[in-house]
């Protein structure tokens, strides 16, 4: 599914630290792990998580830590900080309040059938 | 396209070392970043070939998932803009920078240099004299307001700013001019000289308000800003010099063979050189010669320790010989100064500093810097609020001590905030925008000496 810029930028903070609430982990299991999550229908340019994680890193809501574990290739482990728990905490309680907020409106409208144009989102976005 | 099963041509770990190649070096990103990216690229690469592609199939869908390297090494910039810092400016976004901008740009400087000499020079062909200590110091109310709007307004057209910061600056640089021109001052002429000395760091804060596009609000735009002012200085030092020189060897020729070049020297040269060496020196910077990011970390090694030397020296001294402190506003600007100076050695140590990087010698050595300046400058405090109590408030012990407060006040947190990012109690990101949110306070404080001390203290 295409969707806005806007929109990946802003929920991606959010699945990066849930993701990394289940435990410490590296760049590309984040990402394999998004794309299971969404059924692969949540596509980000790979390299643009990396920024994202030194954002985090600064802002101190992960650490990072360069590792080798046993056999494998020297890697960059990022783990959950004190402030990142905090952080994940209210990221779900105003995304929980924006989702249901959305689905009661949602309720009474129909839903989109097969015969909508589904590049019309697309359009909408270029223009 | 080939077709060839079992292609061993084909090498991947040299397509992997020139990916690497085209990455390392590229504005904001670091050697690490890349090996982080790599790790990426192979970790991809091997799941892609488990499930049967190619090698060199499964390293094009792996590096095209990756995204543009130029849009990538964006990204990594706008996080890490003190890296920016030793490159050039941010890439552009629209393909390359032409060189036709970068004559344009030339062009710009030189005519705004120009125009910033002119500028300089009309009023005196006007009639007003250079140094005349009758009609007071014009040209000591006004130096910064005859050259920085062209310095405002070369970031302005560089940054593309809006109307409403343009005009905003704008209001700051016309009620600057109306307390440098509309005041009646008079008597010794205390408060002008404070006044004269004031206005340009409010109006240097200003033009730093055009530097950031804008984005005041932005820690790291800010900084970005704190960066530039120590550059340009030293660039400016660096032009002075190189001035200087020239100067001096074109009185001394033309001496030489009889002709008095001297007027010429000083009455046009140097005030012209002066106001076009600040827009130069900006320039200088943004264009980034690549000199000044490694001499200033160097500069600032060597000079925290000595100065930490001296301040320790010298506070083991006024113990030993227990001498009671003379103080009168000479040693009160002079410790003003000292805590300027070990203020700009934190911020270069600062801006220099990797935010990664876990603490240090260095951050001790700042920390002892700083702890030493304020244990120093407490004392005399004392010895001058004794002073004051004593003969009363001046207009020059009065701004003189309020810059010791509110350069104490910043010290003092920054000890602190230093301290405690040593024992990982704080991240470094806290020291950057304690810093950062500090800039407005100095604004604050010189535009309230330049605005209300000359009532306050009756013009004098």
């Amino acid at each position: 599914m295409q969707l806005t810029k806007d929109l990946v930028a802003a929920s991606a903070t959010p699945l990066v630290l849930a993701i990394l609430s289940e435990g410490e982990n590296y760049g590309y299991a984040i990402l394999k792990r998004v794309n299971e999550l969404s059924q692969g229908e949540l596509e980000w340019t790979d390299g643009m998580l990396y920024p994202l994680l030194h954002r985090l890193d600064r802002l101190g809501l992960v650490e990072a830590e360069w590792r080798t574990p046993e056999g494998q290739r020297r890697r960059r482990y990022y783990r959950l900080t004190n402030d990142g728990h905090a952080a994940l905490d209210e990221q779900r309680a105003q995304w929980t309040m924006i989702t249901t907020t959305l689905k009661r409106v949602w309720e009474d409208l129909p839903m989109p059938g097969p015969g909508l144009d589904p590049m019309a989102g697309a359009r909408w976005e270029a223009s | 396209m080939t077709t060839t099963i079992g292609d061993n041509t084909y090498d991947l770990e040299a397509e992997i070392a020139q990916w690497r190649s085209f990455g390392v070096g590229r504005p904001g990103v670091d050697e690490a970043d890349v090996d982080e990216l790599e790790d990426h690229l192979r970790s991809h690469i091997d799941e892609l070939s488990e499930v049967g592609l190619r090698p060199d199939e499964a390293f094009l869908v792996a590096v095209k998932r990756m995204g543009q390297l130029d849009e990538l090494s964006r990204e990594y910039a706008r996080e890490h803009s003190e890296r920016l810092w030793k490159h050039l400016v941010l890439a552009p976004e629209e393909s390359g920078r032409s060189d036709a901008a970068d004559r344009r740009e030339l062009v710009v400087v030189l005519g705004l240099a120009v125009a910033a000499a002119i500028a300089v020079k009309l009023p005196q062909l006007l009639g007003q004299p250079l140094d005349d200590p009758d009609t007071g110091g014009f040209y000591l109310r006004n130096a910064s307001l005859l050259v920085l709007p062209f310095l405002a307004g070369y970031f302005a057209w560089k940054r593309a700013v809006g109307w409403t910061v343009l005009a905003a600056v704008g209001v700051v640089f016309a009620a600057a001019a109306v307390v440098a021109n509309v005041y009646p001052y008079g008597g010794d002429g205390h408060t002008e000289i404070l006044t004269a000395l004031h206005l340009p760091i409010v109006l240097w804060i200003a033009m730093g308000v055009a530097y950031v596009g804008g984005s005041w609000r932005s820690s790291s735009r800010r900084m970005d800003f704190i960066r530039f002012s120590g550059e340009w200085l030293v660039y400016y030092v660096l032009l002075g010099l190189g001035g200087g020189l020239l100067m001096a060897f074109t009185a001394g020729a033309f001496d030489a063979i009889g002709v008095d070049a001297e007027v010429f020297v000083f009455e046009w040269v140097l005030p012209a050189g002066a106001a076009g060496a600040v827009i130069v020196a900006a320039w200088l910077v943004e264009a980034k010669q690549g000199v000044i990011e490694n001499i200033a970390p160097v500069l600032t090694r060597i000079f925290t320790p000595l100065f930490s030397l001296l301040l320790v020296s010298f506070l083991v001294a006024l113990v030993v010989t227990t001498t009671r402190l003379d103080v009168d506003r000479d040693v009160l600007i002079f410790f003003d100064l000292l805590l300027v100076v070990v203020l700009g050695l934190l911020l270069y140590s600062l801006s220099a500093r990797p935010p990664q990087a876990s603490a240090g010698l260095t951050d001790w050595l700042s920390i002892s810097l700083i702890v030493s300046a304020l244990v120093i400058d407490v004392l005399v405090l004392a010895a001058i609020l004794g002073r004051i109590s004593e003969f009363g408030f001046s207009a020059n012990k009065t701004a003189a001590l309020g810059e010791n407060l509110v350069l104490l006040a910043n010290l003092a947190w920054a000890a602190w905030l230093h301290i405690g990012f040593t024992r990982h109690r704080y991240r470094f990101d806290r020291l950057i925008r304690w810093q950062t949110s500090y800039l407005p306070v100095y604004a604050l404080w010189a535009a309230f000496v330049a605005i209300a001390f000359p009532p306050l203290f009756n013009f004098d």
